[in-house]
């Protein structure tokens, strides 16, 4: 733990003659780099930093206590499914058999390792009740738009070229538009109702011969399962649609519903939220989308597959939506899913879902004397306030979040979903014990008695943090994305 | 009930469901339909111990067979040195999440920053962006940059000698979002010049992507193509192997527009393909269309030096459907990866990785011409990668490979292997290849 914040960069420590790394010595020494035609040779030397191995440690180190993750404290923030990131998982992922395998090296020496691939496409389809899986993408948001590719591939080769647009929910995560239009696929909202689900009534009227189908999070992002779903998937089936499941809340339904028993045939699971591996700063995580029978064809390749011998192979599909990856996906994640799958075990996975469930209503009925709840009844695993109830101080939800800093607790969501102008979206998970919850519920109670008694104070938040509130103005306006820039002061592009 | 993972003892849960006024945790989801409730048991197996875990993954493990890697093609073994995987391991860095709260995360936005940095240094380009996916989705993503860019033009050149698993997804990408992605033709192993100044010089081209080293492994020679480009204001795209980068011209100094391509051979264990990270970086007055995470440089309200997620206007999350990609979050773990490699390799180390795989490549070149049977497919200069044709059995001489426990090059067509060859390989392993070369 740092006294004060750490704010060197490594290029700051960096002396000429220093280095930080051994090599062997050179046996093969006939031909040498010199040998390369000049217009082909690097001019001059990248100014990388030159550091010996101690001062590297400390360096990362010390950066590392300006960082909170969820292994320092509670992480409620909504949509992210921040839950605990099981230990034993990081030593599967790191032996050696698994890390040293070259992507293309032959069947006959990878079949650990297809069959880890293989065993989690079937748990995964197994949980989502759909028909399979692919392990491919890279990520949530590269998980949609592969489902997306596999949606247009499922209509093209129909040869149902009509169909080129897209349903997407006014609440929807702003990656669902955004995949959409990389996929070629133009984006027709629909409306939600004052009770935040979708407004089937605005549904009917978008549906015609032009709709590919619609994206969809259940629970939705308020954390309001759509229980209309039913209804909805008959109605876009009817209309020749597919339903795309935006895995992202999957968390509460572990062990109590299905998306391809609501109707959904096309979906992607976040590994790293739903099967515990660690969000890493932003990645990597992993987005293997999944289909019901009928779509499997038309998958990424390369696929996987078991032989009738019960050999593991690689293979490549000829009606397949094409490529999406390098190789193979984020095999390390997989491994760690698979480990968390296993550990857990049918027994305590169907307890994911209610005990997230039970976490997320618990702290909304705690809370929602001081802070506004907007829709009521049950929720499932994450829930959204409108900012403070008492509305005639003007300290806003981004002040409640910066206090919270202060409390040792990193914030919610904060100003998503865009349905309310003060959104505070929190998400507990199911790991965390009555204590904590009960602990955070007082600081929020205590931040919103604050508001009244010292606003200015709440306002100035966070004041115990490695760093004060940041200008983010300046560095939009002016913009340094470089050590060099920040050198010379020149900004990237000056707005 | 009692397990590791759930902190819940009856009476909490008691007194829980009581605060929420129901009775049961079934009574959580009464709202959802009746038959569409999951009402049995998973297919899945019960629940492990964990020195069953370990046991049941080391068991798997052993089904895989390590090799010795003479292959790359898109995957590199590197040395790794010890002291990353120690740090990538600080929970601190590993279960946080994208840097929302700049305030209690600043070891994750300092690292980027620092990323951003060491890459716009290796590439020799002016800004870089905070990591993408990997190199395949990296160049998928400047091919789209460079349609949105020219915004009425919606041809992409990419050269014939990209490595497959580029082109692949280049060519995935471009049949989804509408781009018409024409080849450049191939020639002795190189990007044929003449195909690339006709196919420009029409003035409908948005961008043009082209490699060095290539799939074969060749250092192909682009002066004035940027030129050729530009005249017709035309995006120049390169991608290249990070690693060759410390040591051969860059797409700064061969006036590139957009650089991008995979780092793992920044020493990223292989590990069957993933996790990697791919990068991408391009010139300043391009970084509003640059898709992906930006790190930028503020102050705090006490006027420290501090770092911010910035130019996020072009983000998802803000413009929707009208943002520069769909692009959420970065490979941030393999970023720091990369930037403690790039910290403990430093200047001198990258030169002296590319000296040893140069020495070892050519060496191993030298010895299978040497045997009669395999003959340089190009007469190219290259790094670390190359292409022989071979007169022997290509099947056979793998099997023989495989048994002596070594990845001896890739078939690349009917009688060309792609070898490799890094600072990870010795003398006598290679002369152990060659061996079973002259053995056959």
């Amino acid at each position: 733990m740092n006294n004060r914040y750490y704010g060197k960069l490594i290029f700051e420590l960096s002396k000429p003659g220093r280095v930080g790394y051994s090599l062997p010595y050179n046996h093969c020494d006939t031909h040498h780099l010199a040998e390369i035609p000049e217009q082909l040779k690097r001019k001059q030397a990248a100014k990388l930093p030159e550091v010996d191995e101690l001062t590297v440690v400390r360096h990362y180190t010390n950066m590392s206590n300006n960082n909170f993750g969820v292994d320092t404290g509670f992480y409620p923030l909504g949509s992210c499914t921040m839950k605990y990131n099981p230990k034993i998982n990081e030593e599967i992922c790191n032996l050696p058999e698994f890390t040293s395998l070259h992507p293309l090296q032959p069947d006959c020496t990878i079949q650990g390792a297809l069959e880890v691939y293989y065993n989690v496409q079937k748990s995964l389809a197994e949980i989502a009740g759909l028909s399979e899986f692919t392990l491919n993408p890279f990520a949530g948001a590269h998980g949609e738009l592969t489902g997306l590719m596999t949606m247009r591939t499922y209509h093209m080769k129909r040869g149902d070229l009509k169909r080129t647009k897209v349903i997407v929910p006014d609440s929807a995560h702003g990656t669902n538009p955004a995949s959409a239009a990389v996929c070629g696929l133009e984006v027709v909202e629909v409306k939600s109702t004052p009770e935040g689900t979708i407004d089937v009534d605005d549904l009917k009227p978008l549906l015609d011969d032009t709709i590919a189908g619609i994206m969809m999070t259940n629970p939705n992002t308020l954390g309001i399962f759509e229980k209309e779903i039913p209804e909805i998937a008959k109605l876009v089936h009817a209309c020749g649609g597919l339903l795309y499941y935006d895995g992202a809340n999957l968390n509460p339904l572990l062990g109590k519903c299905r998306p391809g028993d609501m109707g959904f045939d096309i979906m992607h699971i976040n590994l790293h939220k739903t099967f515990s591996t660690p969000h890493g700063g932003g990645g990597p995580g992993s987005g293997p989308i999944g289909v019901r029978a009928g779509l499997e064809e038309y998958l990424p390749n390369p696929r996987v597959r078991k032989t009738n011998e019960g050999k593991f192979m690689v293979d490549f599909d000829k009606n397949s939506l094409g490529s999406i990856s390098g190789f193979l996906g984020n095999f390390a994640v997989v491994l760690r899913a698979y480990a968390y799958i296993l550990t857990l075990g049918k027994e305590n996975v169907k307890m994911v879902g209610p005990l997230a469930t039970l976490n997320a209503n618990y702290v909304k009925e705690s809370l929602k004397s001081h802070y506004l709840l907007p829709i009521e009844g049950i929720c499932k695993h994450e829930f959204v306030f409108d900012g403070l109830i008492d509305k005639s101080t003007d300290v806003t939800t981004l002040d409640v979040a910066k206090r919270l800093l202060d409390y040792g607790f990193h914030a919610p969501t904060i100003y998503f979903p865009m349905l309310f102008h003060q959104a505070l979206m929190i998400e507990p998970t199911e790991n965390e014990s009555k204590e904590t919850l009960d602990e955070f519920i007082a600081i929020m109670k205590k931040i919103a008695e604050e508001a009244i008694s010292d606003p200015d104070n709440v306002k100035s938040a966070p004041h115990n943090t490695p760093v004060r509130r940041l200008d983010d103005t300046l560095a939009a306006k002016h913009p340094i994305v470089t050590y060099a820039e920040m050198l010379n002061d020149t900004p990237s592009d000056e707005a | 009930m009692s397990y590791k993972y759930f902190p819940h003892t009856e009476d909490d849960m008691r007194d829980m469901l009581k605060t929420c006024g129901v009775k049961s945790l079934d009574d959580l989801y009464a709202e959802i339909p009746d038959d569409i409730q999951f009402k049995r048991e998973y297919d899945l197996p019960s629940s492990m111990s964990e020195a069953e875990v370990r046991k049941f993954f080391k068991d798997l493990g052993e089904k895989n067979k390590s090799l010795t890697c003479f292959t790359g093609a898109g995957c590199y073994d590197h040395y790794t040195p010890a002291v990353i995987n120690y740090i990538l391991q600080r929970s601190e860095f590993l279960t946080s999440y994208t840097p929302y709260q700049a305030e209690i995360s600043q070891g994750t936005l300092q690292y980027i920053f620092e990323f951003q940095s060491m890459m716009a240094e290796l590439t020799g380009m002016e800004v870089s962006n905070a990591s993408m996916y990997d190199g395949p989705t990296a160049t998928a993503e400047a091919m789209m940059m460079s349609v949105a860019h020219a915004r009425k033009r919606n041809k992409v050149l990419a050269s014939s000698t990209l490595n497959p698993n580029i082109l692949r997804v280049l060519e995935t990408y471009a049949k989804f979002h509408g781009v018409e992605l024409e080849k450049i033709a191939e020639k002795d192993g190189v990007t044929d010049k003449a195909d690339f100044e006709t196919k420009v010089t029409n003035g409908d081209v948005a961008g043009v992507i082209v490699a060095s080293p290539n799939y074969y492994g060749a250092l192909e020679d682009y002066t004035g193509w940027a030129d050729s480009c530009h005249a017709k204001k035309t995006l120049f795209i390169m991608n290249c192997n990070a690693s060759t980068l410390g040591s051969i011209k860059t797409p700064g100094e061969w006036d590139a527009d957009v650089a991008v391509g995979d780092a793992q051979s920044l020493g990223i264990p292989m590990c069957f393909g993933g996790p990697y990270v791919g990068y991408m970086c391009t010139r300043k007055s391009l970084i509003r269309k640059m898709p992906g995470r930006v790190v930028g440089a503020t102050a705090d309200a006490d006027g420290q030096r501090a770092f911010v997620l910035t130019l996020q206007a072009r983000e998802q999350h803000i413009r929707r459907e009208k943002a520069t990609s769909n692009i959420c979050s970065n490979q941030s773990l393999m970023a720091l990866f990369v930037t403690i490699y790039l910290s403990v390799m430093g200047k001198k180390g990258l030169q002296e990785v590319n000296e040893l795989s140069y020495s070892g490549a050519h060496y191993l070149a030298d010895e299978l011409c040497a045997t009669g049977k395999f003959s340089m497919a190009h007469n190219q200069p290259f790094l670390n990668e190359f292409a022989v044709k071979t007169t022997v059995d290509i099947t056979l001489l793998q099997k023989k490979f495989i048994e002596a426990g070594i990845f001896g090059g890739l078939k690349i067509t009917e009688d060309t292997l792609l070898f490799c060859v890094t600072e990870m390989r010795s003398k006598e392993e290679i002369d152990q290849l060659v061996n079973i070369v002259k053995q056959l």
